[in-house]
């Protein structure tokens, strides 16, 4: 097992920068995940370290090597990709074996780790069978096996889980997440899919248009986000964005008034603001008084939870609401909720940053 | 369910009608092969009056004044000559079709238009500049020469069938390969040449097939009886001075099993190097 560290990779491709300076570390033994929309380079970024692309300008290293100029296969990792890549003409014990053949290893230490590998995943049985035959499930398993048989200092995953469907999609979320812990592997993986990104790293990296937008563990990025870009990325629904006026301690606008309980986030620069607030972070108003108005357009009650879509002011924004308090809500009603202590996000209207 | 029944009769009536329509000729060839004496003539149904080998031990038992067994000699002329054609093919169009599907580098797009442009032109209208060409580099009457000239209309379209067959192949094998620890090099041989190999069998075999059953430019540029690859000497039997039409009969069913016999060995490689790239997964 190796650290990796990046520092200022840059690469363009036909003339588009793609990655525009990017610094990265990852320590041994850590599983950090890159995140962004499509298009923001993190599949190039993954493949740059694979040595699949080589950088423009920028230093890869891998423990204490440098290894921008190697090609692949002299740089030790294992790399897990979207289409699991499995050679067609072979068999799964031979897929296993063949990076191990490459490398001069012996019959006998070949035989014993893919075994080893074999019953770790569930594969004794389909050892003999060729990828044809296998479901995209058991294709999936074999693509980590061949990475994992080869102990390699650093493990690449490009999308990995993006061709399985959702079931088995959380099934092998888990077992992903289980066999970093088993081996404390190095791991780099690469996903727009921002339930994999949480719950599978260590660290998330979100990058934006070629550069880190933000790096830290999950949650953290979660709960503080330093711009509206990660603020909009992460979360499902979607963070809801209103423009507002910040003035004395409390932040107005068309459906909302809602006192800033942190004095120092904006505190002394009023005037217009976004405000960002996430859709479990409200409850049904007690009283009369509300800090938001929202007009109901579409409910979806699922039994132990419910979202409500509509509108406050000319905004969109949907509340996530508990079963009970959902019951008595129909459409057209105006709501009025309450935001949690704490959890109002303001951001710069210009730059998008959060405001601190 | 009358109705479908119905259809069904109807369609294996039109598939019956199909078959014979394409068998007929060759059931007539047959039966001219078959036939002892002269011609059969003024008959419907084909089948041979009085049924002889005479006309197959005639042309394969063929030997010159000088006791050379002339059929064995073109048979093998035929089958060197098209054997080196399809090698040569898929020995040139192997690397030209992967560099051409895998690599970006000048005057790559400009290759293949040129390469489609040559397609266009049939392979007679190059004649007097290939018999020029190939007097110049003393090749003229030597199977060699008229492997090259074949080559020149088999390698393009080699081309074009493996870079068909190289696009279909996803890169991602080739890279896992290379992160495997594979070069660029042993990933193609160990990696993308097994995968094409359906697509490598049947361009060889049209390679093959075409200059099996090429006559033009084999009686243009071979002058020599002991050179002569098959259908020349198919085609002496069908001319003005010396028809036999029973011998023509027997031989084209001569040249014709070898073809057969390959198509039959090939088959599944066949239907699934036609398919290839139209399925995923």
């Amino acid at each position: 097992m190796a650290s990796l560290s990046l520092q200022g990779i840059q690469k363009s491709l036909g003339g588009q920068p793609i990655l525009r300076g990017v610094d990265l570390e990852v320590a041994t033994g850590e599983l950090v995940v890159l995140v962004g929309p499509s298009g923001c380079g993190k599949s190039t970024l993954l493949r740059t370290v694979a040595g699949l692309e080589s950088p423009d300008g920028g230093v890869v290293r891998i423990g204490a090597r440098d290894v921008t100029r190697l090609p692949p296969r002299d740089r030790d990792l294992a790399m897990v990709f979207q289409s699991y890549a499995l050679y067609p003409h072979l068999t799964v014990r031979e897929n296993l074996a063949f990076g191990l053949k490459l490398r001069g290893t012996s019959a006998a230490t070949i035989t014993e780790r893919t075994d080893e590998v074999a019953q770790m995943l569930g594969l004794g049985p389909l050892l003999d069978r060729f990828p044809r035959d296998m479901s995209g499930g058991q294709r999936q398993r074999v693509a980590m096996g061949r990475a994992i048989v080869r102990r390699p200092s650093l493990f690449l995953f490009d999308e990995p889980l993006s061709n399985l469907d959702a079931a088995l999609r959380a099934d092998v979320r888990v077992e992903i997440k289980r066999l970093h812990q088993r081996l404390g592997a190095t791991m780099l993986y690469v996903t727009h899919d921002q339930v994999e990104a949480m719950t599978l790293a260590s660290r998330l990296v979100v990058l934006r248009a070629g550069q880190v937008e933000q790096v830290g563990p999950p949650l953290e990025v979660y709960a503080r986000p330093v711009s509206r870009f990660v603020a909009a990325f992460l979360g499902s629904p979607a963070m809801n964005f209103l423009e507002a006026d910040l003035g004395s301690g409390r932040l107005r606008a068309p459906g909302l008034d809602v006192v800033v309980p942190q004095p120092a986030v904006g505190g002394d620069v009023p005037g217009p603001v976004l405000v960002g607030i996430r859709a479990h972070d409200v409850v049904p108003a007690k009283g009369a008084r509300a800090d938001v108005r929202l007009r109901v357009e579409v409910l979806e009650a699922m039994g132990f939870e419910a979202y409500a879509h509509g509108h406050v002011g000319d905004a969109p924004f949907v509340a996530r609401l508990e079963g009970d308090a959902a019951r008595g809500i129909t459409v057209g009603d105006e709501l009025g909720l309450d935001v949690a202590a704490g959890s109002v996000h303001l951001f710069d209207r210009q730059t998008g940053r959060t405001l601190r | 369910m009358s109705r479908s029944r119905l259809q069904e009769a109807a369609v294996h009536l039109v598939l019956w009608v199909a078959v014979l329509f394409a068998l007929y000729p060759v059931m007539w060839v047959t039966t001219q092969a078959l036939s002892g004496g002269g011609a059969t003539e003024g008959r419907i149904i084909p089948w041979p009056a009085t049924p002889s080998l005479d006309h197959f031990t005639a042309v394969i038992g063929r030997v010159t004044d000088e006791g050379v067994w002339l059929f064995g000699l073109q048979l093998l002329n035929s089958v060197v000559v098209s054997a080196a054609t399809a090698l040569t093919a898929i020995g040139i169009a192997t690397p030209a079709a992967y560099a051409l599907s895998r690599f970006r580098f000048v005057g790559a797009e400009g290759a293949t238009r040129t390469l489609l442009a040559t397609q266009m032109f049939p392979g007679v209208a190059a004649s007097i500049p290939l018999y020029l060409l190939l007097d110049g580099a003393g090749l003229l009457d030597t199977r060699t020469g008229l492997v090259l000239v074949y080559a020149t209309s088999a390698v393009p379209f080699a081309i074009f069938q493996l870079r068909g067959a190289f696009d279909a192949i996803p890169r991602e094998l080739e890279e896992a390969a290379m992160v495997d620890g594979a070069t660029r090099f042993v990933a193609f041989v160990r990696v993308v040449l097994p995968a094409v190999r359906p697509a490598l069998a049947i361009t060889a075999l049209f390679a093959f097939m075409s200059a099996w059953n090429e006559f033009i430019l084999a009686a243009t540029f071979l002058t020599s009886e002991d050179l002569y690859t098959l259908p020349i000497l198919l085609n002496r039997y069908a001319s003005e001075h010396d028809s036999n039409f029973g011998h023509f009969a027997a031989g084209a069913i001569v040249v014709s099993v070898p073809v057969m016999l390959l198509f039959y060995a090939l088959q599944r490689q066949l239907v699934s190097g036609l398919t290839a790239g139209g399925v995923k997964g």
